[in-house]
């Protein structure tokens, strides 16, 4: 038996809909099967160049010297690119494609340092050469002379006065202050106030696919970049930093190897787009995994400190909390990572008085930018271990603690934004205990323990970004439905849920459903394949656009058959009247009257995302996001109190998704995520040492293989309330949020000892029973 | 270096290619255009290039192409195509097996060389054939259960339509 019971759900009324909701195969699923998919390391073209980047070997120091003169000479060479030949070559590092850009010290990146390197790998030359040998050896030639600077390595020693400025004025990169209510009075109406630590780690995204893309100069002097990316609207800033003008950069996206967040800041692109200007060749790029390493962002570690006040009963009072993160050299995503932390740092609890002061600091660490969960995952670590230590300290059921606290519709948030739809969050909670039985019986020194965690996550954008997204949906005379749009596609079924919801609308099978996606030439922009926003966005684009055709259609057909358009359907390719489905007709022949008459059977939709002005800035208050998914995981561990080897027994998750447009595709976000957090909370220890990585590959940095940890059990609820299309609401992300406290938690059940940090390695457990002995 | 003229089988058909010895099976692969065999990661750690050497099943980084001289290299694409695939190909495709889909190939690979050698394996024997074959997105369950509708499919002899599914 469950120490909890689930009780039924609200009722909801969900329409039966004939393919949103199936598990269908996905569209992309038989080309990557049998291996005719094109990924972008993939490619190649005559007469074309392979291009290596000349990387630090310091993590801080200046640049004495730098002579390529011999890299240059040698034959096979055809080009080597310094700071010095690309002097306007700056990206700036921060939400991409939108207009509301913040500047900051440090905000702009030079492609390739300039007198001085502030991380380990930075990037100092290019190499284009006729064979990735010739480009190697170019590399061994290249002659630099650093004079080491000091360097800091630890985001509270970057704060201290008198610590090395990674960019003037200060390395505070950016903070949020949230403040809500009065703090004071909740603490002195607190019965118990509860104060703990929390330290979570770097994680590497470790996609499968290392960066890689071709890039050309076409007859008509456009610079082309097909490379795996989860941002098109990059050609924008690529523009700048190459020097020509945004309708001068076509970026063709490929299918992604994976992201997670990883490729959501520029790669290979820009290195691509440079040389191909200076060559007028063809040329490729692509990582090996070290590179791809050492190149590409992290999680953010986090130091979050909680300070909580509650009542006898359980109530919170009171939460004040400060989050410190290491933003690395550059600020990249952190701010806004920051800021999410912020917002999401007390938990789906009521906390009517609450304060979160927030710094993100430069460091010479590897720089971190975007992870799946961007800022929340290492939130919920903090918070949910929180509650925890909460309940001890009361004497209270960990469930019990929470259910008085629990957000429902129509609580608001620290930032005051009122949760408008379903927050299902003890009726997933009990789910996912539930899915986990008995405890399995303890054996000697192997101790038992479950636990689970509740979060929730925001979809969509924040607000004042402005976001948007525009598809194009039309109808061919033969009945087929063609989409157009500009989504990448990470292998989380993006492009495939666009498909599943036009094939809906347009009453036609999948397989007649085609889709043009991730081209900034040729395919209207959706935004990027970040933030969970795709399903809501594109989504919600698409529908529009393909629900324009469909009333085309039916005002058409309304004539033909002499019926009102609200008595027609579409279904199966045919068209029919509801009450007689006999009366019918194909709807290529439809397609094809509409076209003899002038009928429009196309249409480019934009959604907009609701517009909002930004939080204020000295207390946070205002709305921040579209919408949250709520949910939770649990997990049973054996601990051998021997070795300290935690082995995870047993895992489910529980979350609302709104809707499932593709059921399978939803279960593979929640089981893959799942994973991810797992590998996060037990296995995956990035270890860096004075800036420089010392695990850079994957013997070294562990991510979970098939012997390591049980499926993920899912359970998919269905509130119907999301804001994104036919209810849907996000789980990309949100699915591995919830997993490092849940496993922490019944690590603590097992042995009895809270652990405040992760990844929880053997050596990590052993340490904390051990202070727990002596203590 | 020394090139060496050798004969590689690929999916039955014969490519003389000129060598040196340093060469990995999985770079001459992807030169001659077999690109459905993924680098991941060039040392061994993730099977991605997994491909079959004479019916074995070898991450191709970590094979000299010269030692494949003559032996049968079969790739996934070697396995079916669009319009006739094999069983696991669907059935990877059929259970959301594929997410991302870069490890794809490499797991199809293996799980050739599983059922070869065991038409029934369980779940644990599934789990310990593909350890050797990262997958940073599905959590390996759809990977589990589209080996095991693959191995029931077979079995019972059916031709899988190249079709959806549904």
């Amino acid at each position: 038996m469950s120490r909890y019971t689930a009780k039924p759900l609200p009722h909801v009324d969900l329409p039966e809909l004939r393919q949103v909701g199936k598990p269908l195969r996905r569209v992309d699923a038989m080309g990557k099967a049998v291996g005719t998919t094109v990924y972008a390391g993939d490619f190649s073209m005559p007469r074309m160049l392979h291009a290596k980047v000349f990387r630090s070997a310091h993590a801080a120091a200046r640049i004495v010297r730098l002579d390529v003169s011999r890299a240059r000479a040698l034959p096979g060479v055809a080009c080597v690119l310094t700071s010095a030949d690309i002097p306007m070559a700056k990206l700036v590092s921060d939400i991409p494609g939108q207009t509301g850009q913040q500047q900051r010290a440090g905000s702009e990146v030079p492609v390739l340092a300039i007198d001085q390197v502030r991380y380990y790998g930075e990037p100092i030359a290019l190499v284009a050469a006729e064979t990735l040998d010739v480009a190697e050896r170019a590399l061994s030639l290249i002659e630099v002379e650093y004079a080491p600077a000091a360097g800091v390595f630890d985001p509270v020693e970057a704060l201290r006065p008198g610590a090395p400025v990674i960019h003037p004025p200060d390395n505070a990169v950016a903070r949020w202050r949230i403040h809500k209510g009065d703090l004071d009075a909740g603490f002195a109406e607190a019965d118990v106030i509860v104060e703990n630590t929390f330290r979570v780690p770097y994680q590497e995204h470790a996609f499968l696919e290392p960066e890689a893309g071709v890039a050309w100069v076409d007859e008509r002097g456009v610079v082309n970049i097909r490379v795996s990316t989860q941002v098109v609207e990059h050609f924008r800033s690529i523009a700048r930093a190459v020097g020509v003008p945004e309708n001068k950069i076509r970026i063709q996206g490929t299918m992604v190897g994976g992201g997670f967040g990883g490729k959501e800041d520029i790669t290979v692109e820009i290195y691509l787009a440079l040389l191909a200007k200076h060559t007028q060749r063809p040329v490729k790029l692509v990582y090996t995994r070290e590179e791809s390493m050492v190149a590409h962002s992290k999680r953010h570690p986090y130091i979050i400190k909680h300070r909580t006040g509650v009542k006898k009963n359980g109530r919170i009072t009171a939460a004040k909390i400060d989050v410190l993160s290491d933003s690395g050299p550059y600020p990249y995503l952190s701010p806004y990572v920051l800021l999410y932390t912020a917002v999401m740092a007390a938990g789906p609890y009521r906390v009517d008085n609450v304060s979160v002061e927030a710094v993100t600091a430069a460091t010479n660490n590897p720089f971190t930018s975007a992870f799946r969960g961007f800022g929340g995952p290492q939130a919920c670590f903090a918070y949910e271990q929180q509650m925890n230590a909460i309940a001890g300290k009361l004497g209270m059921d960990p469930l019990e603690l929470r259910r008085i606290n629990y957000l429902h519709t129509g609580d608001t948030t620290p930032t005051g934004q009122v949760i408008e739809t379903a927050a299902w969050l003890e009726e997933t909670a009990t789910r996912a205990m539930e899915a986990l039985g008995d405890k399995t019986p303890a054996n000697g020194v192997v101790k038992v323990g479950q636990g689970f965690s509740s979060f929730y996550q925001s979809y969509g954008r924040i607000m004042w970004l402005h976001d948007t997204s525009q598809a194009w949906v039309g109808m061919e005379l033969d009945g087929t439905v063609t989409i157009r749009a500009g989504v990448p596609d990470l292998g989380a079924g993006q492009v495939n849920s666009l498909c599943q919801i036009a094939a809906e609308v347009l009453g036609v099978p999948l397989e007649r459903v085609s889709i043009y996606s991730t081209d900034s030439a040729t395919t209207p922009l959706s935004g990027t394949s970040t933030a969970t926003r795709q399903l809501y966005m594109s989504g919600n684009a698409t529908l529009l656009a393909a629900n324009t055709v469909r009333r085309a259609l039916l005002d058409r057909a309304s004539k033909h058959f002499e019926e009102a358009p609200e008595n027609l359907d579409l279904a199966e390719g045919r068209v029919f009247v509801k009450s007689d489905p006999a009366q019918s007709m194909p709807v290529a022949d439809l397609a094809k009257k509409c076209a003899s008459e002038g009928i429009h059977l196309a249409n480019l939709a934009m959604f907009k995302a609701p517009f909002v002005d930004p939080i204020d800035p000295e207390t946070g208050q205002g709305r921040v996001f579209p919408d949250f998914t709520f949910g939770s995981y649990a997990v049973e561990v054996a601990v051998d109190t021997e070795s300290g080897q935690v082995q995870v027994l047993k895992a489910a998750a529980c979350h609302d998704v709104g809707r499932a447009i593709n059921r399978a595709a939803a279960e593979g976000q929640i089981a893959g995520g799942g994973m991810q957090g797992l590998g996060y909370a037990l296995i995956e220890d990035l270890i860096v040492k004075e800036g420089v990585i010392q695990t850079p590959s994957l013997a070294e940095y562990l991510i979970p293989t098939s012997m390591d940890f049980p499926t993920t059990r899912v359970i998919i609820l269905e509130s119907g309330t999301g804001v994104g299309p036919f209810g849907a609401k996000g789980i990309g992300e949100p699915s591995l949020t919830p997993v490092g406290p849940a496993v922490a938690a019944a690590v603590a059940d097992a042995i009895g000892v809270h652990i405040h940090e992760l990844p929880l390695t053997p050596e990590r457990v052993l340490a904390a029973m051990d202070r727990a002995r002596k203590s | 270096m020394k090139l060496e003229v050798i004969t590689l089988k690929i999916n039955g058909r014969l490519h003389p290619v000129a060598l040196a010895p340093n060469v990995t099976l999985l770079t001459a692969l992807r030169d001659l255009g077999y690109t459905d065999v993924k680098c991941g990661c060039e040392q061994g750690d993730c099977g991605a290039c997994a491909v079959l050497l004479n019916g074995e099943a070898v991450n191709s980084c970590l094979v000299l192409a010269w030692q494949a001289d003559g032996a049968e290299v079969t790739t996934s694409a070697g396995l079916g195509t669009a319009e006739h695939p094999h069983p696991l190909q669907v059935a990877f495709a059929d259970t959301g097996a594929i997410q991302c889909g870069y490890c794809t190939p490499g797991l199809i690979i293996t799980s050739k060389a599983l059922l070869d050698r065991n038409a029934h394996p369980d779940e644990a024997a599934i789990r310990d054939a593909i350890s050797g074959n990262l997958c940073r997105c599905t959590g390996y369950g759809h990977i589990i259960q589209a080996v095991q509708t693959a191995a029931e499919r077979l079995a019972e002899g059916k031709t899988p339509s190249a079709g959806g599914a549904q």
